[in-house]
């Protein structure tokens, strides 16, 4: 459960600005939709906040403090592609969190404690629909599998923020909306931040509690490079959508104050505009 | 049909993999008979039978001077030199191919040395060896690790270097150390490209293991050769040559094997 703080974030590639002015606050337990059209930064502000990249200016603050400069167990995060390891069986693949956690040296747990680990990867795999697939590789698994597996290896470390980038975009439509239920009841019933960057306005209007558009302001060829994209719609869902308090999945642990609910799930309401500046 | 849509089947391709050999092998008897009808003394190109009494001389009865069976012998030399060395050259490029892949400032330290090194040329190398080390197994071991381990690192390097970015801030994600980002992502996923690099590389180890036991060396195939040359014993050389290349090939079948059956993952991987 972590609130961001964007303060007046500028992202810079030598000459070429690509993002500039980003100010906004992310609620805990947001689902933040990032969208815009391609080349307008979404992706570079995920790896920003990944850790990845840092800004040129301004700050990025996790519950009042300057976010770590590379990436930590705190982020989780989902790509479209190379988001689980092929060399490890989806098993492995769901307890590799929990070994680099416990075994610091070896980086594998062996007896008891690996049996414990393997446990709960099984709950976790059974959770998100991967029960019966242990000892597949991932190559043998379709997108959507790959993309649910990828998921539960995040979730599995107990990350406070998830970001997701473009995670179900190379999906067939009926796959996307079987992850999609998937997506929202994780979101639900963690403890997670989620961020996510999608193409697909329908997916961020379904999943997401509050969508921000990102988009250049000025963009004719001349003045392309001197001016960087910024936020130009932040829209709050309406009815308004907040995370079900529920901890069967959750690997933290239980009993946090958590009263939020989630009114429609589903469907997107009306939205309501925030001007920004 | 067009030829690029003509696929042979199995059995097709059994036989047309044997046209090649069978084709030189023509080539070769048809002509070592020709000059044996000219004269039944010549000994550029022998005939068959005269290479299986030599092969079995070398191979099956005890050399009188040593009491060895000197084709075994040779061989066991050979294959101890090539091996250790392909030893030491496959554990450094490992470590090395995999601390310069993963982390930017070694890369920046041992890059460019390492792609310079590959340049050197390690047979103009073997006299400094030998001055160095003697004439003992020490400098032709050197020698082939010397000619292979530059370019093993260098590939082995790249190939780490491939590894898709996400991977590595994934496991960061998952709280990896870059210890454990070595140990349980880049290594296991470097392993079956190490045998990729080993077999491209094994071609010029057996290239210097010849040239070191051709110049200096009492016992291997390659001094075999050389020493037999004197006499011009092609019934020893051809053998000999067959030998080398079918236990090169050997290798190169068992390194193929042990990929496949050790990571069964990678097929998939690679074919993307």
């Amino acid at each position: 459960m972590s609130a961001i703080r964007f303060d007046d974030v500028w992202k810079e590639y030598g000459d070429h600005i690509v993002l500039e002015r980003i100010t906004m606050e992310v609620e805990p337990r947001a689902f933040i939709a990032l969208v815009g059209p391609s080349g307008c930064g979404k992706t570079t502000l995920l790896r920003m906040l990944l850790g990845e990249e840092q800004p040129s200016r301004g700050q990025i603050l996790v519950n009042s403090k300057v976010l770590p400069a590379e990436p930590d167990a705190d982020r989780g995060v989902v790509f479209q592609r190379y988001s689980v390891f092929p060399h490890l069986t989806v098993l492995q693949n769901v307890m590799l969190g929990r070994e680099l956690r416990d075994a610091r040296w070896l980086g594998r747990l062996f007896g008891a404690t690996r049996r414990a680990a393997a446990d709960d990867a099984m709950k976790l795999l059974a959770e998100v629909g991967l029960a019966g697939q242990e000892t597949k590789y991932p190559s043998a698994l379709s997108g959507g599998m790959q993309q649910r597996l990828a998921l539960a290896q995040a979730i599995m470390r107990g990350p406070k923020i998830l970001l997701l980038d473009e995670p179900f975009g190379a999906l067939d439509p009926g796959i996307r909306a079987d992850i999609h239920v998937l997506m929202k009841r994780l979101w639900n019933e963690t403890n997670l931040t989620v961020v996510m960057v999608t193409h697909d306005l329908s997916e961020a209007f379904g999943l997401a509690t509050r969508v921000i558009a990102l988009e250049r302001q000025r963009n004719r060829p001349e003045e392309r490079e001197r001016y960087g994209a910024t936020v130009s719609r932040d829209l709050e869902i309406f009815p308004r959508r907040t995370a079900e308090p529920r901890t069967s999945i959750d690997p933290a642990p239980a009993g946090t104050t958590r009263s939020s609910k989630e009114h429609q799930p589903g469907r997107p309401g009306a939205l309501v505009l925030k001007e920004h500046s | 049909m067009r030829l690029v849509n003509l696929r042979p089947g199995r059995q097709t391709r059994f036989y047309l993999l044997a046209v090649p050999f069978l084709l030189v092998a023509i080539a070769y008897f048809a002509g070592s008979s020709a000059r044996l009808a000219q004269n039944p003394n010549d000994k550029l190109l022998p005939a068959l039978p005269s290479m299986v009494q030599a092969v079995k001389q070398m191979a099956f009865e005890a050399d009188p001077r040593s009491g060895n069976y000197l084709m075994a012998s040779d061989t066991v030399a050979s294959l101890g030199r090539l091996g250790s060395a392909l030893a030491i050259s496959t554990v450094a490029a490992l470590i090395l191919g995999i601390v310069i892949g993963l982390l930017p400032g070694a890369n920046a330290l041992l890059g460019p040395f390492v792609s310079v090194t590959s340049m050197v040329p390690p047979l103009a190398l073997l006299p400094i060896l030998f001055i160095v080390m003697g004439l003992g197994e020490n400098s032709k071991i050197a020698l082939i690790v010397i000619g292979t381990l530059p370019c093993m690192i260098r590939d082995l390097a790249m190939k780490v270097q491939e590894l898709p970015r996400e991977q590595i801030v994934k496991a960061q994600t998952l709280g990896a150390s870059t210890w454990q980002i070595a140990l349980r992502v880049a290594m296991p996923q470097t392993l079956p490209r190490l045998i990729d690099v080993l077999r491209l590389q094994l071609g010029p180890a057996w290239l210097f293991l010849i040239a070191a036991e051709a110049i200096a060396s009492d016992s291997g195939l390659g001094y075999r050769i050389f020493l037999v040359r004197r006499y011009l014993a092609m019934d020893v050389i051809i053998p000999y040559v067959a030998w080398i290349t079918l236990l090169a090939f050997l290798i190169d079948v068992g390194l193929r094997l042990l990929q496949r059956k050790a990571f069964p993952w990678f097929a998939s991987v690679r074919a993307e």
